[in-house]
């Protein structure tokens, strides 16, 4: 962490000063996420993808699927694994080399969200019980950064799966194979969305952009699915919430989530 | 994680949990303070089968240099599992849950921490796992909390951490390893009783929102369990007939 420059204690200043008069540096409204482009099937190679440009963090989502050995006490489930990476373009701070604590931390939030919800149907995914299953590898990288990784990644993962197709595989000689010309949607059974809130003073703000993400005190990360449920959640930060803000924060994701929800749809259908 | 018992029974007709406690229960829960020689502070906590030792160093000096802070101090968690912590022998590098679960420790405990006190140097807590077995990193940070404390380091308040969750359909106290491996939802929770501030909060599993807001209620009435052993720790080493 780098020390912070008097620029950005000023800058930290005015955006209290700004939040105690019900304003945001960027004129949104508290609860107001940023800006939402979703555009599906960018990667044509792959089995489905998406480019998410949440206000200025733009995040590519690619998903793989391909035949894998299932997980040793989980032989009846197909598997299931997101990640994410920040590009070195994405930011002049950001270098080669293995990841941080933070992009750690953002693979496995991202990751926890999609698979608590149980988005996809893992049971539909199985070629061979304990032998073979079918594989979902969605891989995230961040091309252009302005805070609120969280939700740019999820949403690009989510709509590239939502524009998936399988392809289809059989056992042949013990050998799963591909049957040419078969291809379905992705099993689902919720959408799940994240929302991502920070806390600056006592103000809680939905989708925090860059100089709000380097101001914060604390945030807190809230994945719920199609039912209004809550199904993650991932607290960070170097301060605390009281419980009247966590109860808060639970209402916020299921209101500004059920917003997304919607959007993430609407690319599902005009991406086909 | 594989010998699960199919038959296992999370919650029977009595309400009575798979290792016999009530919805509301925690598991035992003992805390020592002190009892390293070496470090400056230092902590043991047997929560249920798990048995994790902290040693805290500190403040001292920041390696590399480069890390340190001319405003404040800084706080560093290692939280790290003995491969003969669990079932399957464990690879002793770093893992990415590791990695991890260490910077939410030293999240939810740097609100508690006064490090703006100690510019330029570093506070290190070292925590290891011996034995695991569902619910470590809120055992892990509430022996943290007693080992700062026991270090002589200056807190707002002691973070005391205690798991909630769903099991059966029902809102429980303090998950177990079975009851996170086959329940619904698993909530650990670090909270500073006199601060009334949340500072550990992550979820996995489903929760209705009332469900939610009952399980966080429940996580925090743990939290205070918690906290009273390790005052009880720490006044039994500095004030009671305990080691000096």
């Amino acid at each position: 962490m780098t020390s912070t420059s008097v620029l950005d204690d000023l800058k930290k200043s005015q955006i209290l000063e700004l939040l105690e008069q019900g304003k945001r540096i960027d004129g949104r409204a508290l609860d107001e996420p940023r800006n939402l482009i979703i555009e599906t099937n960018a990667i044509p190679k792959a089995n489905g993808s998406a480019r998410v440009r949440l206000g200025d963090s733009e995040v590519i989502c690619g998903v793989k699927i391909q035949p894998d050995r299932p997980f040793p006490d989980m032989g009846d489930k197909g598997i299931f694994i997101c990640t994410a990476e920040l590009l070195p373009l994405s930011h002049p701070t950001v270098e080669t080399g293995p990841p941080g604590p933070d992009v750690i931390e953002l693979a496995r939030v991202v990751d926890r969200g999609i698979r608590e919800s149980h988005m996809i149907d893992l049971t539909q995914l199985v070629i061979e019980k304990n032998k073979s299953v079918v594989g979902v590898f969605a891989d995230n990288v961040v091309v252009d950064y302005d805070g609120n990784l969280f939700d740019a990644c999820a949403y690009a993962a989510t709509a590239a799966i939502l524009s998936s197709k399988t392809p289809k595989w059989e056992m042949k000689n013990d050998v799963p194979t591909l049957v040419e010309g078969e291809e379905s949607d992705v099993p689902i059974s919720t959408i799940p969305v994240s929302v991502t809130m920070g806390k600056i003073g006592n103000h809680i703000i939905v989708d925090p952009n860059g100089d709000e993400w380097s101001s914060m005190d604390a945030r807190i990360t809230i994945t719920t699915d199609s039912n209004g449920n809550i199904c993650a959640l991932q607290k960070g930060g170097n301060d605390g919430f009281t419980f009247e803000q966590v109860i808060k924060c639970g209402e916020l994701s299921v209101k500004v989530g059920a917003k997304i929800r919607e959007k993430l749809k609407q690319a599902k259908e005009s991406g086909q | 994680m594989g010998g699960r018992e199919a038959t296992l029974v999370l919650l029977d007709e009595n309400g009575i949990r798979c290792d016999g406690r009530k919805v509301d229960e925690p598991r035992r829960i003992m805390i020592k303070a002190g009892g390293l020689k070496n470090a400056d502070g230092s902590a043991y906590i047997e929560f249920g089968d798990n048995k994790i030792l902290v040693g805290v160093f500190g403040p001292r000096d920041v390696h590399p240099k480069h890390m340190s802070n001319t405003d404040t101090g800084i706080l560093r968690v290692r939280y790290h599992m003995e491969p003969f912590s669990v079932t399957e022998r464990k690879n002793p590098a770093p893992s990415r849950r590791e990695i991890e679960i260490s910077k939410v420790i030293k999240e939810a405990l740097e609100p508690a921490v006064m490090l703006e006190k100690f510019p330029r140097t570093a506070v290190d807590v070292f925590i290891e796992v011996l034995q695991a077995d569902g619910g470590t990193r809120c055992a892990a940070l509430s022996a943290a909390s007693v080992a700062l404390a026991d270090a002589g380091i200056p807190m707002r308040d002691m973070v005391a951490a205690c798991a909630a969750g769903k099991a059966a359909d029902t809102i429980i106290l303090d998950v177990n390893n079975e009851e996170d491996q086959a329940g619904q939802a698993d909530m650990p929770i670090g909270y500073m009783p006199s601060l009334e501030k949340i500072t550990l909060l992550q979820l996995d599993g489903v929760l209705t929102p009332e469900e939610y807001k009952k399980c966080v209620e429940t996580g925090i009435k743990g939290c205070k369990i918690v906290y009273e052993l390790q005052r009880k720790a720490l006044t039994d080493k500095y004030f009671g007939n305990g080691e000096k």
